[in-house]
């Protein structure tokens, strides 16, 4: 069976029901998706599949093949790096750094759909991505600032937005 | 995986029905949300698989005074019901989150089998409030039933679409445990029918879903109907809730909807 990953085509030798998050992993060396939970529950091993954010570990290959499979190794590189990159580096939107590639990948579907800069609908949007760093007021930060159309410049980190609309902490 | 697998992929429904058989040694992968992790942690080893995301049964008719949802609609898309079955919109909106929702389907959510640690099946309260029929494939062949009575034996048919009069109104409310997403512990669905019989239904329970039938006898008088409501269930202790928690909830459940269905007359 056939998937494109990253714009790359590749013949796919593994069992069909193997998951796609082991395809991209132990097949192709594609190692941003992170195993996390492995039964839907962290977002972690999230990738776009034409397009659109799915779970990985969910996936049987076979269920997608033909498939255009994008995940942030393809979305920009170090050199130039894509909007939802600039906008977590400038915001500090990762610390560890496991969720990153998960969130960023919902991140950017979800201003790909039209999304906007109300905090309450990324959390809605990101609600299936957990951080256990719980740095999750720089994440929407972050994902607002993508969704306004913000330019970045990554040698500086922004201060937290996110801080401000807590109210009440002086 | 230890043995080798034959995977089908089915291109149509009448494919998918005759591939299916009478479903002995047949996996079922739709959306792949619950039975892909089974796979992976060793709880199942298919022998033979049926993958259905391109058997066409992703189909949803709301053009008339009925609703017909194809068992392979992603959970996701019951969200463009809000006008014609508000509270099947509401509860599906309040599945997992908006991934596992455009993956998972209306069918493998209404078919899926009890598990040890929380509550499946959120959407068959609202297809049972609904009256929704079943429409299914198996042994003896294609038939259609309530849903109420394929529930009973859905693990031995393949689920082809439900089909639902538009009510006049509809409610829901659910008990929910707060995690990155809301769990649902236990939940309610009650339906106005265009003729003005009401319906009741709950999920969260020790089995799969149910109608509430004492409680709908009493509707018109919802403190009633909710302590009536207990005696129509089976509630299960769960990694979520205990038993006696639930069985305190589900008035509340039974009076909030009532109260919305109230307002909506």
């Amino acid at each position: 069976m056939n998937l494109t990953v990253n714009g790359i085509a590749h013949e796919i030798e593994s069992a069909p029901l193997t998951t796609l998050l082991d395809v991209l992993r132990e097949e192709l060396g594609v190692t941003s998706p992170k195993a996390g939970c492995e039964q839907g529950g962290c977002g972690s091993c999230t990738v776009l599949v034409d397009g659109e954010p799915q779970r990985a570990c969910l996936t049987a290959v076979a269920s997608v093949e033909g498939a255009d499979v994008t995940t942030v190794e393809g979305i920009g590189t170090a050199a130039s790096l894509a909007a939802v990159q600039q906008a977590f580096t400038h915001h500090y939107a990762a610390q560890c750094g496991f969720c990153t590639s998960g969130m960023m990948l919902a991140a950017e579907a979800y201003v790909q759909r039209g999304g906007t800069d109300d905090r309450g609908a990324i959390q809605e949007a990101l609600a299936g991505h957990v951080c256990r760093c719980t740095g999750y007021v720089k994440i929407i930060d972050a994902v607002a600032a993508l969704a306004r159309g913000d330019e970045f410049d990554i040698t500086v980190t922004a201060p937290s937005a996110g801080m401000t609309n807590l109210g009440g902490v002086q | 995986m230890t043995k080798a697998t034959e995977v089908i992929s089915p291109t149509s429904a009448d494919e998918a029905a005759s591939l299916f058989g009478d479903g002995s040694g047949v996996t079922v992968i739709a959306g792949g949300t619950i039975v892909v992790p089974d796979i992976t942690y060793g709880r199942v080893a298919p022998g033979k698989a049926l993958l259905l995301g391109g058997a066409g049964l992703d189909t949803l008719d709301a053009t008339g005074s009925t609703v017909t949802v194809g068992a392979g609609l992603p959970v996701q898309r019951l969200s463009e019901l809000a006008e014609d079955a508000e509270a099947l919109a509401e509860c599906a909106l309040n599945v997992a989150d908006y991934e596992v929702r455009r993956q998972g389907t209306v069918g493998g959510n209404v078919c899926a089998g009890a598990a040890d640690d929380a509550p499946r099946g959120d959407l068959q309260g609202p297809l049972l409030a609904l009256d929704a029929t079943a429409r299914s494939a198996g042994a003896g062949g294609e038939r259609s039933e309530p849903l109420e009575e394929f529930l009973a034996h859905r693990a031995d048919r393949l689920l082809l679409d439900l089909t639902f009069e538009k009510p006049a109104a509809s409610a829901f409310a659910s008990l929910d445990y707060p995690h990155t997403h809301a769990y649902t512990v236990l939940a309610v669905t009650g339906v106005r029918a265009a003729d003005g019989t009401v319906r009741l239904a709950a999920t969260g329970l020790a089995g799969h879903g149910a109608r509430l039938r004492a409680a709908e006898a009493a509707a018109g008088d919802p403190k009633a109907a909710g302590a009536a409501a207990v005696g129509d269930v089976t509630l299960g202790d769960d990694a979520l809730a205990s038993a006696w928690y639930r069985e305190r909830a589900l008035p509340v459940l039974v009076r909030r909807v009532l109260a919305k269905l109230g307002e909506a007359a």
